[in-house]
């Protein structure tokens, strides 16, 4: 059996790399996605008071702290049982809209965009960012400002783009949000809607045009889980777990996320240093499913904003029952998630109640376990806290967005890989639709190992006796 | 020269002090700025931080000039390279023997040990840190003492001996193993002394006792043993 590696994988977010197994024919047997680092956040967080719990968190990433502190928060409130002022969640919402939104253009315009304005083959040194800018100077510049925008609805709400731990409390928010700062939000939301639904029209040309991308890239059954609201629509700081199968039939709908042991299980493989999750039901590994935009808007009947809703009634389009497969969709998920965070972020900061002054209580540890739930940009994350009676951590439970991707990974993976691997040498080609495939789901490993460090590719190649053929680092 | 006064020069700049005055205080008095982090105006001089140390001309010592009573003639030097040096040496070892996160913690941009290292340039530690797990005490109704934070200048325990006059703060065990406690080692929650005056946690320089919910900013008061005994003596 011979084996190919690749180590790292580059424009992702963590640190991974991606192991191919040769038949004797050097057809592609496997591909298994790994991740290589260990971080330990359930452990070091033990013995501390539970309020430090949304700022320690949050530091396991730097692209979506926004989620941790919403899912830490919401865990932290039901430990303070204490019902949060309406106010302080239109606020947290808004923060949670202008995270999606950052993160969802950094994936699309800085990693993902390169792959298909450059070209898949195109050479390493100029498909990024940089040449995008050289490209397309007037489509990065508008990808540079979206995010920025996401990011200063953080900082305006919050008080930092990163990190904004001082701001979210148990229980509530720390400060209001002054009229000023709404108005310079309002101010530059046109600007935003216009750029993403500029990029959704070129984006749906540009995947139009290419089949065999959309066919090879972790096109595959699976189930789809994620947070909706109580009638079925799109929801990311809220609302109740569903579950879909590939034909779009609901298996489950309005779980409790509090109860999310008991649907969902968490298996370990020595390979990785990233867990397993899969659905319970279906048992492991047969309970693969996706989270994160692909899945959030296959299980959801609406966004609920008149031009998300528009294009998501296309998108439904693009597969079998409504339900999309592809993995190369969730960019196309992505963008409209990014219109309808637009469209949301718009009516939160319309809504008169965002100036109340009323958005923190004072707070103390009431229960000894707390389980917050939201979704994360790159899908449902799970912050899940056991405290003593004085409020000190002592178990802690975290299952990251990323993760419950991770039987996926490999699935999309050893797709890619039995399409384009073909030899006992890698060719850059190669190479880099291994990666873009990952990229697709936008990983976050740094998230998702609770691991330190940036992202760069390891794919290694064996063959069927495990001997290295062939090696290529970044 | 009246009777009790002492003539002497700090950082070139001739100084007349009463007698018995400590370096450090003469030094104020005349302008010049000696860092500090154990001590408070109000309480008794400690001279555990050694971040005041000065250098004496004639001596190839250093001293704590909290600690250090003027003499007539001395000439003292407050700033130089190699004072630099043994002070930022000394902020390592402080730094390197407990859990110190700036990022996480209560006290973060209202700390004074953060705010030293930064004037005196220090961002790195060059020593193996300890990385303390010591169970953090927040049984009291609303104060909490988190001994992964503290640097032992026992501005709490002298405030509420000297200030409040309860002594319910003490300190355990000696070197990296010293810890503050609480009456004879028990949960703050079931003190039978402290009085709940909470001037523990407004002295306190850095994270390490708070009022939970609250940022050290909003909780911090230095002055307070100063204007308790303006009060107390009036």
């Amino acid at each position: 059996m011979k084996e190919i590696v690749i180590n790292p994988i580059t424009r992702i977010e963590g640190h991974a790399k991606v192991t191919i197994q040769l038949n004797e024919d050097l057809s592609v047997k496997e591909a298994r996605f790994q991740v290589t680092d260990f971080r330990g956040f359930e452990k070091f967080t033990e013995g501390r008071p539970f309020y430090e719990m949304p700022s320690i968190t949050s530091r396991a990433c730097g692209i979506c702290p926004v989620s941790h502190l919403l899912a830490s928060a919401k865990a932290c409130d039901e430990i303070v049982a204490v019902k949060v002022p309406p106010t302080a969640v239109k606020l947290r919402r808004l923060i949670h809209m202008g995270q999606m939104i950052q993160s969802h253009a950094l994936n699309f315009f800085h990693l993902s965009a390169p792959d298909f304005l450059l070209g898949m083959d195109a050479d390493p040194a100029i498909r990024n960012v940089f040449g995008l800018i050289e490209k397309n100077p007037d489509l990065a510049r508008q990808g540079i400002r979206l995010r920025r925008f996401g990011q200063e609805i953080i900082e305006n709400v919050a008080g930092k783009k990163i990190h904004s731990s001082e701001w979210i409390v148990p229980g509530g928010a720390k400060w209001p949000l002054t009229r000023e700062r709404a108005d310079y939000l309002k101010s530059n939301l046109p600007e935003a809607l216009t750029t993403t639904l500029q990029t959704i029209g070129m984006f749906k040309t540009w995947f139009s045009g290419c089949t065999e991308e959309v066919a090879t890239y972790g096109d595959f059954p699976s189930y789809y889980l994620g947070l909706v609201t109580a009638d079925g629509g799109l929801e990311m700081y809220d609302g109740n777990i569903r579950v879909m199968d590939n034909d779009g039939n609901i298996v489950a709908d309005q779980l409790d996320p509090d109860k999310y042991l008991d649907y969902i299980g968490e298996a370990v493989e020595p390979y990785s240093y990233m867990k397993f999750p899969y659905y319970k039901p279906l048992g492991y590994p047969a309970g693969m499913y996706r989270v994160g935009p692909l899945a959030r808007l296959n299980i959801s009947s609406h966004c609920g904003t008149p031009l998300a809703d528009e294009e998501l009634k296309e998108f439904k389009k693009l597969g079998k029952n409504g339900v999309v497969q592809s993995t190369f969709h969730y960019h196309y998920a992505r963008l409209i998630e990014t219109l309808f965070c637009i469209e949301k972020a718009k009516e939160l900061l319309e809504d008169p109640e965002i100036l109340s002054e009323h958005v923190c209580r004072k707070v103390y540890a009431n229960n000894n376990e707390g389980v917050g739930v939201a979704e994360a940009p790159r899908g449902t994350l799970i912050h899940h806290y056991k405290v003593d009676d004085n409020g000190m951590i002592t178990k802690v439970n975290m299952i990251i967005a990323t993760e419950h991707n991770n039987l996926a990974y490999n699935k999309a993976v050893t797709q890619v890989a039995q399409k384009y691997v073909k030899a006992e040498t890698l060719t850059e080609g190669m190479l880099n639709r291994v990666e873009s495939v990952i990229r697709s789901f936008d990983p976050c490993l740094s998230c998702a190992t609770h691991a330190v460090g940036q992202m760069p590719l390891d794919i290694q190649l064996l063959d069927s006796q495990g001997k290295q053929l062939d090696r290529k680092t970044r | 020269m009246s009777a009790g006064t002492v003539k002497l020069k700090i950082d070139n700049i001739e100084v007349n002090v009463p007698e018995g005055t400590m370096i450090l205080e003469a030094a104020r008095a005349n302008g010049v700025v000696i860092p500090t982090l154990c001590d408070v105006e109000g309480l008794t001089a400690y001279g555990g931080c050694r971040m005041c140390m000065v250098e004496i001309h004639g001596s190839p010592k250093l001293f704590a000039s909290c600690v250090t009573p003027v003499s007539t003639g001395m000439e003292i030097v407050t700033q130089s390279d190699k004072l630099k040096e043994y002070r930022k040496m000394a902020l390592q070892f402080i730094l390197s023997e407990r859990s110190h996160i700036c990022s996480v913690c209560v006290a973060n941009n209202s700390c004074e040990l953060q705010k030293l290292a930064n004037e005196l340039g220090v961002d790195h530690v060059q020593f193996e840190r300890e990385w303390t797990s010591f169970p953090v005490d927040s049984t009291h109704d609303f104060l909490v003492l988190d001994r992964n934070r503290c640097i032992l200048c026992t501005r709490c325990v002298r405030v509420c001996d000297e200030i409040e006059g309860v002594h319910t703060l003490d300190l355990k065990l000696r070197g990296k193993d010293e810890q503050v406690i609480v009456d004879l080692d028990d949960q703050w929650g079931e003190s039978t002394s402290c009085t709940s005056c909470r001037k523990c946690a407004k002295v306190c320089p850095v994270g390490a006792i708070y009022v939970e919910g609250e940022a050290l900013s909003e909780t911090k008061d230095k002055n307070v043993a100063k204007f308790v005994l303006s009060r107390r003596n009036r």
